[in-house]
């Protein structure tokens, strides 16, 4: 009884996989399904390769063309092959639903538009946000001679294919051990990326550190888990996790819980919820701005994904034993989230608070453990990270003195010297708001909704989670005020000369915005339609 | 459904204005603000039109309807039509319009780029009024109700005086907290009711056999919504500065019509969704009526500057509106209505007049500096008084109808709490006539310069606001015909049994 899940449809349960099989079997694979993956991680390869050999002066633009084809190719080989293509493949371990297609489509959106804030030049002859060379000293001669030089870090462009590939991988594991590789592939070039600032290179490198070190440790913690859950089970396939919960193997219980949280504790730590979130206004702040946008959507997306299929494909029937210390973690990490955003100076700081209080209200909707609950956590996924990679790309163009204006008192009177920047600005601020009419909104609706439905303490954090977005209000509210109602502009803070590539990025992410708040509904559609789980 | 989309018409011909307002080309920028009266004027002329398709031999009915899916996955549905009393609200809407933008005409001096802003946030304010009065769909009406905050921001928050700052982020934040609240109701009230693609219709959430706990909180939900909007003591505080830094123009709209949503709202959602519950807490919904009664008119009399009296007395005022919205009886019900009516025409003229002053002052919104003007303006005086005794319901003045069957309505059923506000009557006077005295009267002031009297722009603004005034004191029926099948509608769905003779015993009917 304990073992159907009933609210999830379309349940496929494979067979448990029996003690270590005598003679080793061919998985089968389905390349179409695997397609959209497989090419990007080629296209990651492919521009590792063009680094080597590749004359310095045409690497940028070859880079950038990989990128952006590799990853609309990937997205046309979704729609054409993979979404035809439905199965759990290579033994298990991949599984290709339609959760993992809706969050695969977003995550190479994201990317996209990542590889686009990530080519600005600003007019310079080299990428404006990346150091020359990521591993010169910061302030040495070396590193004056190398911008003498003219090099630039190319490699930004590999390193975001084969960090997306690892997203990729990431929201589609079917099993433990697949899920914690995956990690490390969007992990480990994530933090090599945060690094690579090209201005305040100090504390760009203290965030890729910190978060390098935080984030090995959150590895740490999930892979702990794994191994009690492997424990408990006899397996780290997630189907057959769920089977075992169903029959308790003797003298194991004890094990479940623990290694049920400390699995989560890797998860949280990559959605950014407090109390494991304390990397992420450093790395937020730190961070070239276009790798922020980037990181703050697509990572998001990629740790829920996981964490939906974790919960509700691996240790649903266990829920009743956990949901109140998943519930504390939602509360505190919205109301932390919030509050903090209050006091912070800095837009990307402030962004990052914001970020943690996001996540506080998507964790609202995975509690609600329904279908609905799924779709409510793929739209959120989708609008923010749309919304979120617009309003970094706009920070990146704020300047003063050659360099990006982050302090809040620089963007006073924005509204009146460049009315269409801090326009865009505004409207992005008030989607975080959740005002109605911005895809904010919608998001919220859709995850609050279901946890209504699904009892007292949803309720209860829907509440809280009500509460906590008026706070955010309030710091949002003041950026708006701070642009338009104040009489003294700041001296020397302009607007730099954005290229077609950004204002792209930021036009899409806008339009997304405002569109999935006006007419949501295809997109709704879309994710209810998604809003299967294979296992 | 063939028939032509009036109310939608009314919604997006306003949102048209303000496109072309913000699109005008660089010379054409100077004529922003006759563009957006030109529209605001055939947003009137369309109203009439409208208003000759609606029946009025069956104003209880919902007309004009037209309904479409919007977002079918959620539930929701763009489903428009009105009642007597949304058509009511939406003709004093549309009504002000043109009015706020000749009043504002020189407000922005020669700076046409800020008087474009204007004109155009105040046409996209125009369409959410509309919008928000003539939703039918649960999610439609709240959507609306937390948009509309944007243009208002914005509103308030460029153009207003020294605090405007600190008043519009308290105004947003108190109007979006009270929302947020209500979000949580809204959603929880999908799931009581029949769900499905349209489950947010109002007319498929009313008369649901819901759990009286659940309701009650539902109610709660919706109720400190609209009573942060309406605005109630103690979630009152946020009106006095938002009306005071706003200019006057902005402040009519704000306390004219924009407050009407939470009253009106208490009536459309509180009454004809939560029946019982709105039984279960009258009690205290109306000592919360009778102190904001008391309470705004008292703190009234103690204002030093025009606009935060004003706002004051509004409180006074809307402490009425909901005591006879929860006295649930058909007179008071009527009365409340018409007073919704009636209040947006008296505040208008109250506001705009006083901006009128306070343009000629200088922009001092201070009584003090002024005093004795009557002397040197007595035209704009002699309006002013006018707009004053509308504000202490002098009989002959529509004000008195709507305060008068208010107290009647509340007295069939709830006679303590009628006697406890009624001495509100006397302190409407101390207020209104004091804030008369102190600026009008006296020896006439040596200002050393030229003040001109009403001008030919300034007599069209109030002409329309006074005459508004005197007609639907001497032929309120105009009014209450229209009103009064909307009302007994609603009280039906509530189901409480009508007082009409003076037989309830009090308190003992329960």
């Amino acid at each position: 009884m304990i073992l159907v899940n009933s609210v999830l449809t379309g349940a496929v349960l494979t067979g448990l996989p029996t003690a270590t099989p005598s003679t080793f079997e061919t998985p089968d694979v389905n390349w179409a399904a695997l397609s959209p993956m497989l090419i990007v991680m080629g296209a990651g390869l492919i521009g590792m390769l063009f680094e080597a050999f590749l004359p310095r002066g045409r690497r940028h633009s070859a880079q950038v063309i990989l990128a952006a084809a590799g990853i609309v190719v990937a997205f046309v080989a979704l729609v054409v092959l993979a979404v035809d293509n439905r199965t759990v493949t290579m033994g298990g371990s991949v599984v290709i639903d339609g959760m993992s297609l809706f969050l695969i489509g977003a995550l190479l959106l994201f990317g996209l538009l990542g590889v686009l804030t990530f080519a600005e030049k600003f007019g310079d002859d080299r990428p404006d946000a990346f150091t020359p060379m990521g591993a010169s000293v910061p302030g040495s001669s070396y590193e004056a001679a190398v911008a003498r030089a003219g090099l630039a870090t190319s490699e930004v462009f590999p390193l975001a294919l084969i960090s997306l590939s690892g997203m990729m991988m990431f929201v589609s594991a079917g099993d433990l051990i697949t899920m914690f590789v995956a990690l490390e592939v969007l992990s480990l070039p994530l933090y090599v990326l945060v690094g690579l600032a090209r201005r305040r290179r100090l504390l760009s490198q203290e965030a890729s550190l910190k978060y390098f070190l935080l984030g090995a440790f959150a590895s740490a913690f999930f892979l702990f888990g794994a191994a009690l859950l492997y424990g408990y089970a006899g397996t780290t396939d997630l189907a057959g996790i769920a089977a075992a919960i169903g029959s308790p193997p003797p003298g194991m219980e004890p094990l479940l819980i623990p290694a049920i949280l400390l699995v989560l504790v890797g998860l949280l730590f990559k959605v950014g919820a407090v109390p494991f979130h304390s990397w992420t206004p450093d790395a937020y702040q730190g961070a070239p701005t276009p790798v922020t946008g980037f990181m703050a959507a697509a990572t998001k997306a990629a740790a829920f994904g996981a964490m939906l299929r974790f919960l509700y494909v691996g240790v649903e029937s266990a829920r009743w034993d956990y949901r109140y210390g998943v519930a504390a973690i939602a509360v505190l990490t919205m109301v932390v989230g919030a509050v903090v955003s209050v006091s912070q100076t800095d837009v990307k700081r402030l962004l990052a608070y914001s970020s943690v209080a996001h996540a506080g209200f998507i964790l609202v909707g995975v509690l609600a453990f329904s279908t609905l609950g799924l779709r409510g956590v793929l739209f959120y996924a989708l609008a923010y990270g749309l919304t979120t990679i617009a309003a970094f790309a706009v920070v990146s163009t704020v300047r003063q003195n050659d360099s990006e204006a982050t302090n809040l008192s620089q963007w006073a009177g924005l509204g009146q010297r460049h009315p269409v920047v801090a326009g865009t600005f505004a409207f992005l601020l008030l989607a975080f708001t959740g005002i109605p009419l911005t895809s904010g909104f919608t998001a919220k609706f859709a995850a609050f909704a279901p946890a209504v439905e699904s009892g007292t303490l949803g309720t209860v954090l829907v509440v809280i989670g009500v509460l906590a977005s008026a706070v955010t209000a309030f710091v949002y509210v003041r950026i708006i005020v701070l642009m338009y109602f104040s009489d003294t502009p700041t001296d020397g803070v302009t607007v730099a000369e954005a290229s077609p590539l950004t204002t792209a990025a930021i036009a899409v992410g806008t339009a997304a915005t405002l569109i999935l708040g006006v007419i949501p509904g295809p997109v709704l559609e879309l994710a209810e339609r998604a809003s299967e789980l294979l296992r | 459904m063939t028939e032509f989309p009036w109310l939608t018409a009314l919604i997006v011909l306003p949102l048209v204005g303000a496109a072309v307002v913000w699109a005008l080309p660089g010379a054409a920028r100077r004529r922003a603000r006759e563009v957006a009266l030109g529209f605001a004027l055939v947003e009137v002329g369309l109203l009439v039109a409208a208003f000759t398709q609606f029946d009025v031999a069956q104003a209880w009915r919902h007309q004009l309807l037209e309904t479409r899916p919007w977002i079918p996955q959620l539930g929701v549905s763009y489903a428009v039509g009105v009642d007597g009393l949304g058509l009511l609200l939406i003709a004093l809407s549309v009504l002000l319009v043109p009015l706020v933008l000749l009043a504002a005409w020189r407000e922005q001096g020669d700076d046409h780029g800020r008087a474009r802003h204007y004109a155009a946030l105040i046409l996209v304010t125009a369409a959410f009024m509309v919008a928000v009065f003539a939703a039918r769909d649960v999610f439609f009406f709240y959507l609306l109700f937390e948009a509309m905050l944007i243009p208002v921001y914005f509103l308030i928050g460029s153009f207003g005086g020294a605090h405007r700052r600190y008043a519009a982020i308290k105004f947003l934040l108190f109007s979006l907290l009270g929302g947020l609240i209500m979000l949580v109701a809204v959603i929880a009230l999908y799931f009581v009711g029949p769900g499905g693609s349209d489950g947010f219709l109002v007319s498929s959430l009313t008369g649901l056999d819901i759990d009286a706990s659940t309701e009650k909180w539902l109610f709660v939900g919706f109720f400190i919504a609209f009573a942060i909007k309406a605005p109630m003591w103690p979630v009152h505080t946020w009106l006095p500065d938002a009306a005071s830094a706003a200019k006057p123009a902005t402040a009519v709209l704000l306390v004219g019509v924009l407050d009407k949503v939470g009253t009106y709202g208490m009536i459309r959602f509180c009454l004809q969704l939560f029946p019982e519950a709105s039984a279960w807490a009258t009690p205290v919904v109306i000592t919360l009526a009778v102190i904001s009664i008391l309470y705004g008119a008292m703190l009234a009399i103690a204002q030093t500057d025009f606009m935060r009296l004003i706002a004051f007395t509004s409180v006074s005022h809307f402490g009425f509106i909901v005591l006879g919205i929860f006295a649930m009886t058909s007179v008071g019900g009527g009365g409340a209505a018409l007073y919704m009516v009636n209040h947006g025409f008296s505040t208008a003229a109250l506001f705009l007049i006083v901006g009128m002053l306070i343009y000629r002052n200088y922009g001092s919104q201070q009584i003090g500096d002024f005093g004795g003007w009557q002397r040197i303006t007595p035209g704009v005086a002699g309006v002013f008084l006018v707009a004053c005794l509308s504000a202490l319901s002098l009989p002959g003045l529509s004000t008195f109808v709507s305060e008068f069957l208010v107290f009647v309505g509340t007295y069939q059923r709830y006679p303590v709490a009628a006697l406890v506000a009624l001495p509100a009557v006397v302190l409407a006077s101390i207020y209104a006539l004091w804030m008369y005295k102190r600026s009008m009267t006296g020896p006439r002031p040596d200002l050393g310069r030229f003040v001109p009297d009403l001008s030919l722009r300034e007599k069209v603004v109030v002409a329309p606001l006074i005459i508004a005034l005197l007609g639907l004191g001497f032929f309120p029926k105009l009014a209450l015909d229209v009103i009064d099948p909307a009302v007994q509608q609603t009280l039906t769905h509530v189901d409480v049994e009508d007082v009409s003779a003076p037989q309830a015993t009090s308190g003992s009917e329960r």
